[in-house]
């Protein structure tokens, strides 16, 4: 789950990380109330979870009243990159010397935590990353290993912060443990800034927390339903579905992840276009298939439906009885194709004969059923 | 013969006693696998259908012989069973949990490496591993599968694999063994241990791999079959169409930052001499193709 700014860096604070004096705004008066509790100069920032704010005009600095209410005026309501902001984060505008860079992450490759330093924050990291390769220290740690008093300061030399290194290495060590006792998938901090008077803390926050460990975060319910989601991902999260909505016309139910991806693929390569990936899992019995159904029948832009099956363990002939159940429950609005396989198909398929109709078509192969899917969703439109 | 497990792999079962534990290590049993043992830190002393359980997995290594674990137990306390069954010196353990958290996966993974290198992980978030007709750790169907090889097969996704196994036995194309390495992020064993292992199989004589979108699991298996493996390799990579920043049902599955998609994994097998499929049904067929080729050949 990703988090906006305010609540990264109300995550960060959690762990001593210093951020400067702030609060959360929707409306203008309520900006303006938060900045004279602050003290001025204040900057207003617009919370969207999408880079390039500060470039689109939503991230101002106000030195009075009616500057905070007329910015927070312009930027509540405002889109950027396709989100619209409605909340605003105001804070103490400090005085700064430099911006550097700060990120920490599990490096997939190294099966190793990652932590990323530089001296030139503040602007996208990745082209910094390739006009002044020499400016960013990367440096892997050992997660048993864990962040020792050396490793900050080996980061802080070897990025050339101009700054005390014992100082900023205290605080890249609560960013790290922000990042492991916090179960973030990660932490970026772009700009870290060194104040004039000295001090560092995190301008800005970038924190995305992994879901497996939920389980262990309940103060994370906090955070609220996750941003960016549709209507129809949010219907199928509610009803427990492992759902990624696309933008085709032919909707998409398979069991297990790979199988889901893999006929959104051939979905796509035979001349369509997939309306979502839905992975129902292992058991797929009949409330699963009818959640399922229920959720993509309501989508607008689907024109034709494929349930692609595969048996392991699961028999077909119970994941035929669910679709067949599933089918009375749910009034189909488009047609439906069926290919069963693996373990029992054939039983699976003489049970989907019995319903079978113009709506409600079986195909033994994967390709096959693709490719009448997309058909009866009128090809590639 | 056949990679990590076979006939005379003997199998201890952590969590026997109850769930998807039991449900599981009685079907692999059931096909044929030496399941030995269980393991209940409340039930030592008691049976589960004629397997004895045992409190620890040390204790049931000592009295059994096992030499491989089947961790099926929820994701809180998966990664301490792991190591319970890597304490207890077993060769092979299989995890098929999904939902652990990355940070204890990450570290479960450095502690695997540095104090038990004898000791291999295959998961977690996996199906498991078959020799058909010899050893099922996992929750592989046995009967979907076609004994005796010559192909051996390496996969990301259950599902998938399933279909591959499936469609190979149609055409009576047999598998020497078949891993599910799983689709978090932070995986056991890697594709390139499993190609590494099917190249000095001599029972093995073609590989299939099956990748998907995140990561860098089939780069790294490119550098390696240019390199290092001379058997044939048919690939398929799936989520060409998956949006970038997503995860797809697997935690493991997603497009961060422009990197892990699935064209360039299948740019890189391609380079590196593997024959790419765009579906699943074309890599039966390939390999199919390669099958009959080898044939010919002897």
């Amino acid at each position: 789950m990703d988090l906006f700014e305010y609540q990264g860096k109300e995550y960060l604070a959690r762990f001593g990380v210093p951020i400067p004096p702030g609060g959360v705004a929707d409306t203008p008066d309520e900006a303006a109330e938060k900045a004279e509790s602050l003290g001025y100069p204040v900057a207003v920032k617009a919370q969207v979870q999408v880079g390039g704010r500060g470039k689109a005009g939503g991230i101002r600095l106000a030195s009075d009243t009616s500057e905070v209410f007329a910015h927070a005026e312009a930027i509540l309501g405002m889109t950027i990159g396709g989100h619209t902001v409605r909340r605003l984060w105001v804070e103490r505008a400090l005085s700064i010397a430099r911006e550097y860079y700060a990120s920490f992450t599990l490096d997939r490759t190294a099966k190793a935590h990652l932590a990323i330093v530089s001296a030139r924050g503040g602007v996208d990291i990745e082209e910094v990353a390739a006009s002044d390769p020499g400016a960013i220290a990367r440096l892997y740690i050992d997660p048993l290993v864990g962040f020792n008093d050396t490793t900050g300061l080996q980061l802080a030399a070897q990025a050339g912060l101009e700054t005390d290194h014992v100082h900023v290495s205290a605080v890249l060590a609560r960013l790290y443990r922000c990042f492991t006792q916090g179960d973030a998938d990660l932490v970026e901090v772009n700009p870290l800034a060194l104040s004039t008077a000295g001090a560092v803390f995190a301008l800005d926050a970038k924190v995305t927390l992994d879901d497996n460990a939920a389980f262990r975060h309940p103060e994370w319910v906090e955070f609220g339903r996750p941003v960016g989601l549709d209507d129809r991902e949010l219907r199928a999260r509610e009803l427990g579905l492992q759902y990624v909505g696309l933008d085709g016309s032919v909707g998409i139910i398979a069991n297990g992840a790979g199988l889901a991806m893999s006929t959104c693929d051939v979905v796509n390569q035979v001349g369509g276009k997939p309306a979502n990936f839905l992975d129902i899992g292992g058991g797929a019995n009949a409330e699963v298939m009818a959640a399922s159904l229920e959720v993509i029948n309501s989508d607008a832009s689907v024109r034709s439906i494929f349930v692609n099956i595969f048996g392991g363990i699961t028999r077909c002939e119970e994941v035929a009885n669910g679709i067949v159940a599933a089918i009375d429950r749910v009034g189909m609005k488009v047609p439906l194709v069926i290919r069963l396989d693996g373990t029992n198909a054939r039983e699976g398929r003489e049970i989907v004969k019995r319903v079978e109709s113009e709506m409600v078509i079986s195909s033994p192969s994967m390709m096959g059923a693709a490719r009448l899917a997309v058909e009866l969703a009128g090809g590639g439109r | 013969m056949s990679i990590f497990v076979d006939e005379s792999t003997r199998v201890v079962v952590h969590g026997l006693t109850g769930g998807q534990a039991r449900f599981h290590g009685l079907r692999n049993r059931d096909y044929g696998t030496k399941v030995v043992a269980g393991v209940n830190p409340a039930k030592g002393g008691q049976d589960v259908e004629g397997i004895p359980i045992f409190a620890t997995a040390a204790e049931a290594r000592v009295a059994t012989g096992a030499d491989a674990s089947f961790v099926a137990v929820p994701a809180k306390v998966a990664p301490a069973s792991v190591i319970e069954a890597a304490l207890a010196g077993m060769r092979v353990v299989v995890c098929i949990t999904e939902g652990i958290p990355a940070q204890d996966e990450a570290r479960l993974y450095s502690e695997l490496r540095h104090n038990y290198p004898a000791t291999r992980l295959i998961g977690p978030n996996c199906p498991g591993v078959i020799s058909p007709g010899r050893c099922n750790i996992g929750i592989t169907a046995g009967e979907i599968a076609l004994a005796g090889g010559p192909v051996g097969i390496v996969s990301r996704s259950g599902t998938l694999t399933y279909q591959a196994l499936y469609e190979l036995k149609q055409m009576g194309i047999g598998v020497t063994t078949c891993v599910g390495i799983g689709g978090d992020p932070v995986p056991g064993t890697s594709f390139v241990d499993c190609l590494a292992a099917f190249e000095g199989d001599p029972e093995t004589l073609a590989i299939m791999l099956i990748g998907e979108i995140g990561g860098s699991e089939e780069e790294n298996a490119a550098e390696f079959i240019a390199s290092r493996v001379s058997k044939p390799v048919v690939a398929y990579v799936a989520g060409v169409t998956a949006p970038p920043g997503r995860r797809m049902g697997h935690a493991g599955a997603i497009i961060s930052g422009g990197r892990g998609t699935a064209q360039a994994k299948m740019e890189a097998l391609v380079a590196a001499g593997a024959r790419v499929a765009g579906n699943p049904t074309e890599a039966g067929e390939m390999m199919a193709e390669v099958v009959r080729g080898l044939k010919a050949c002897l």
